[in-house]
């Protein structure tokens, strides 16, 4: 694997899209369950155990080679919310889109081919990471990262947050990052011999519950 | 894998089908101890069971199982006469109730238990895997109240997956109570929130008449689900305010 190439990847600077999107945190700000730094860090916590184990382990599986529309039927499955689904399958066709030049491979293409209207990011990073000789351990950080320092850099807009508060709520989180990435890279594995049964199913209800309140608002800073 | 339990073993087998003159059979109606069944008077066309819980439980240790098909022409609704309530048990083994829903296409299945809750010191694995064949329906219902009044929670893990014709169509678990993953009770997942729901309604008819998403207030939503379905999820501070979200919903829907 190249270290490098996880770094451009991971780096918020890949233009994938990912900053127009705030992973929940507007709708927890306005809501009020978001108000500083302290309950941001609860905030990444319970999406990180949730969201973002299921991520990390579609992301895993489909690195490991598992049946990209499998994974992509599985993730439908975990994420009820309608607002949720299409803002998933925008980011993975904007991944997509941004992955293909930078690294060039036969199953990109064939992706792209398969779900024009993008299929769900998650999936869509385990095959970049594939494609740039990643991992599955990689793409499993990368998902999992992600769902903590999207709504971490958002809640800096949303909220005037210190910056360097919101870093240090990423830092804190740091090891629960590495442990949710691993318990991903283990259920991926299962995957391959089970199906996608053995994906994990771990859901945050008032995510999705404030995913439809967000999509109904006149106006908004962030897409989701 | 279980070793030697000490706890209760208990399991409940429904199987209701058409009794071709527009009514609904149950060629099995079986149950035991705390997951005895009872037919109660029939509505129309539909046969209706009661779950009556014979004893509290499940406490630690024990292991429920209830099986229930709704087959050819069959319509079936099944409810409990109380609330299940998670005890903590003798052993420190945690206690597991395991669901599974059979329906046939064109048959109908409504599941419309009482509230689980969640009691101090309990720990309860509960697992739901519902099959649903092409053109069949189903209303389905849980609701969680965590600790009993003023009480702190036990240790609840519930998944509820249901399958579409052989393809995934719902995937949903949820972990709470203490030891449960970070997050639990925080503003993302349940906010301090003591009481949680879901009703899903997969009808076939949703394939030409979706039903658009809307959030229901603050702490609920209606979802269309990537299939002939929909899904509300609810939080809510009590038993009593989420059972009214839901049952609005399903007048809605109805």
């Amino acid at each position: 694997m190249s270290r490098a190439a996880l770094l451009v990847l991971a780096d918020g600077r890949f233009p994938a899209g990912g900053h127009a999107h705030s992973g929940g945190a507007e709708a927890a700000v306005r809501a009020g369950r978001v108000t500083g730094a302290a309950s941001l860090e609860e905030f990444c916590r319970g999406r990180l155990h949730t969201t973002g184990l299921v991520s990390a382990a579609l992301a895993a599986a489909a690195a490991l080679g598992a049946d990209p529309v499998v994974l992509d039927a599985a993730a439908d499955a975990r994420s009820p919310s309608p607002a949720l689904r299409a803002a998933a399958r925008r980011l993975g066709r904007q991944l997509l889109r941004a992955a293909r030049p930078a690294w060039p491979a036969t199953e990109l293409d064939a992706l792209a081919r398969e779900f024009p209207k993008g299929a769900h990011q998650p999936v869509v990073l385990g095959l970049v990471a594939r494609a740039a000789g990643l991992g599955a351990a990689d793409a499993a950080h990368c998902a999992a990262y992600e769902c903590v320092g999207g709504p971490a850099t958002a809640t800096v807009r949303l909220l005037s947050l210190d910056p360097f508060e919101a870093t240090a709520v990423l830092a804190r989180l740091a090891s629960e990052v590495d442990r949710v990435a691993d318990q991903a890279v283990r259920a991926a594995h299962r995957v391959l011999d089970q199906g996608a049964d053995a994906l994990p199913a771990a859901s945050a209800p008032l995510l999705e519950i404030g995913a439809e309140a967000h999509a109904a608002w006149p106006v908004r800073l962030f897409a989701s | 894998m279980d070793g030697v339990s000490t706890g209760v073993r208990a399991a409940a087998r429904i199987v209701a089908r058409g009794d071709g003159r527009g009514g609904t059979s149950l060629p099995v109606l079986e149950g035991e101890g705390p997951l005895a069944v009872r037919r109660t008077r029939a509505s129309g066309d539909e046969a209706r069971v009661l779950l009556v819980g014979a004893m509290s439980g499940p406490l630690g240790g024990d292991r429920f199982t209830v099986e229930a098909k709704a087959a050819d022409g069959a319509r079936l609704r099944l409810g409990s006469s109380a609330a299940t309530i998670a005890l903590p048990g003798q052993t420190k083994e945690e206690a597991r109730y395991e669901v599974r829903l059979d329906v046939a296409a064109g048959a109908e299945l409504h599941w419309l238990p009482e509230q689980l809750i969640s009691a101090r010191g309990s720990e309860l694995t509960v697992t739901t895997r519902i099959r649903l064949a092409s053109g069949a329906r189903l209303v389905y219902r849980e609701e969680q109240v965590l600790g009993r009044f003023g009480e702190e929670p036990g240790r609840l893990t519930s998944r509820l997956a249901v399958r579409l014709d052989g393809r995934p169509l719902l995937d949903q678990e949820l972990s709470c109570g203490p030891g449960a993953p970070g997050g639990w009770d925080g503003p993302a997942v349940l906010a301090g929130h003591r009481a949680l729901g879901q009703l899903l309604v997969v009808r076939p008819e949703f394939v030409d008449a979706p039903v658009a998403a809307r959030p229901l207030g603050e702490c609920a939503a209606l979802c269309p689900l990537a299939g002939p379905a929909v899904l509300v999820t609810a939080v809510a501070p009590d038993a009593l305010r989420l059972r009214h979200v839901l049952d609005g919903a399903l007048r809605d829907l109805s």
